[in-house]
């Protein structure tokens, strides 16, 4: 493992059960870049990153962050290794009854023993970086969905961590709040020195800020390459994925009988006597 | 015929080893709570918050139906003890029955539809918004940060609770017997006080709500945290926190009378 790379994923399989979701997978993180993964809905993105933090353990292989494996670490090992990891969430997840200071402030105050003016000036510059220094007072229930995004970028970054994951960071979000999102987490991952991983459907917003990008499919790396050369692929899966094609490798109908069988019908399409 | 029986007995099996594993998974889960309450009481005012919402905002309900229940109690027992001639030792009767009985009981039982329900439905919308785990991966424990405070509020509450619903109880007594119907105040507090005996009485009430409190809790914090997360999830872990504990706190409140009344005259 170079000293460039944070993470490296060697032969990842995961199952719930007797279902397979991950087959096989291989990855490579270095510091400082924003990696893409995409794929369909339950192609196992999330799961993926689930494994990443150690929420979930591998059925084989393993997950190695900063050169340990994550899933072999005792509880305490995991919790040190998790305050070196960010999360933000679809929704963000904020705390709904903590203001948007003290979700900010939340884990300088749970991990840290720092005075409360000095976590106030810190949770004022992380708000500031995400434009919602003014918004500090309110309940998350009275921000919208970008804003407490924002927020939850700004609570994601409070230990400046090592990496952070987007889980769907731009789902339900408009235009001018998608610009946003993309462009702070570009920016946070350029100024702080950080990594990320953005797990999304979105690909012309995600192509635009990230380095490298992964697509799963059927619990495999089905593509990966620079966001040019994803452009350029002519590799049906990616294609159908970059242009949102109705079908293809990804078929449109769900598997059934035919169509004629399930109508009764006989060949020529008149009704069974 | 033979497959319905069969698969009849089957799906009664498939229940018992369903309630069976359930029951396991909550004493592991009570067990994990007891464990990591360290932080509960190095940090006490995380405890003091949640008083403030399962004891205090229970206070309403509390002394209303403890002052109407005692009130009942009253004018019932009066009904009843001047048929005999013993309406004085109406103040006996509503303590009595408030102090062993009525206070712990009807106070868990209130607790538990008041903030046993609430604290079923916080936690669980905290899990289905995915707060418990956004929690877990800035490396806080929930259990130990969001459970704990809560369950030992409830612990705390509860006998507060109970204390006061029958304080409030034998006020309503007076109320209705002495200031309304005019029985004698004098022997209403003093044939009370000579009845009432501190150790079986009031003590036994007090370990009884102490154990309603912490079953009480302890049912309300597991449904929460099991609740599948999603809207029918959370409503359902909701009844299912106030139907169990109602049936707890009935099941062991005649256990523990058995235990601490046996033999007293």
């Amino acid at each position: 493992m170079s000293p460039k790379t944070l993470i490296e994923v060697n032969d990842l399989n995961f199952s719930y059960g007797t279902r397979a979701i991950l087959k096989g997978i291989d990855m490579s993180m270095s510091r400082g870049q924003v990696i893409a993964i995409m794929g369909g809905s339950g192609s196992g993105k999330t799961t993926l990153l689930r494994l990443i933090s150690g929420t979930l353990r591998p059925t084989s292989g393993h997950v190695r962050f900063a050169g340990e494996v994550v899933h072999e670490l005792d509880r305490d090992a995991l919790f040190s290794l998790r305050r070196k990891m960010g999360m933000l969430f679809q929704f963000g997840a904020l705390f709904t009854d903590l203001s948007v200071f003290d979700n900010v402030a939340f884990q300088m105050r749970e991990h840290t023993a720092l005075p409360e003016s000095m976590i106030r000036d810190l949770v004022l510059m992380k708000l500031h970086a995400v434009g919602l220094r003014g918004a500090q007072h309110l309940m998350p229930a009275e921000l919208s969905g970008g804003m407490a995004r924002r927020v939850a970028l700004a609570r994601s970054i409070a230990l400046d961590p090592m990496l952070i994951m987007y889980d769907e960071p731009f789902t339900g979000l408009d235009p001018i709040s998608l610009t946003v999102i993309g462009n702070l987490i570009r920016r946070l991952t350029d100024v702080l020195g950080m990594t990320s991983i953005v797990v999304t459907h979105d690909v012309q917003e995600s192509l635009k800020i990230v380095d490298y990008v992964y697509f799963i499919a059927d619990g495999v790396i089905a593509a990966e390459g620079t966001p040019q050369q994803v452009r350029d692929s002519v590799a049906p899966f990616v294609h159908q994925f970059v242009h949102g094609e109705e079908d293809g490798p990804v078929p449109f109908h769900y598997p059934a009988p035919t169509y004629q069988q399930d109508l009764d019908l006989d060949p020529k399409g008149m009704p069974v006597v | 015929m033979f497959k319905r029986i069969v698969s009849g007995i089957r799906s009664i099996g498939h229940r018992v080893i369903e309630s069976i594993w359930r029951l396991g998974l909550a004493s592991r889960f009570f067990m994990l709570v007891l464990l990591k309450s360290g932080t509960s009481f190095r940090r006490f005012g995380l405890v003091v918050r949640e008083l403030y919402y399962s004891g205090v905002l229970s206070l309403i309900i509390i002394v209303v139906s403890g002052l109407f229940v005692g009130m009942v109690l009253g004018l019932q027992g009066y009904e009843t003890l001047q048929k005999y001639g013993s309406e004085s030792a109406v103040g006996t009767l509503v303590a009595l029955s408030l102090v062993r009985e009525l206070g712990p009981v009807v106070a868990a039982l209130l607790f538990a539809s008041r903030a046993g329900s609430a604290i079923t439905a916080e936690i669980g919308l905290m899990k289905a918004t995915e707060q418990l785990e956004a929690m877990a991966l800035m490396a806080v424990d929930p259990i130990a940060r969001i459970v704990a405070p809560r369950f030992w509020a409830g612990v705390i509450s509860m006998p507060l609770l109970a204390a006061i619903f029958s304080v409030m109880g034998i006020y309503g007594g007076h109320l209705v017997t002495v200031i309304f119907i005019g029985v004698d105040e004098g022997s209403y507090w003093s044939q009370m006080q000579s009845a009432v005996d501190f150790r079986f009485d009031i003590l036994n009430g007090f370990i009884k709500s102490c154990f309603f409190g912490v079953a009480v809790t302890a049912i309300a914090v597991f449904e929460g945290y099991n609740a599948p997360p999603t809207a029918e999830g959370v409503s359902g872990a909701t009844t299912r926190t106030v139907v169990t504990s109602s049936l707890v706190i009935l099941g062991l409140d005649f256990i523990l009378t058995a235990f601490m009344f046996r033999g007293v005259s």
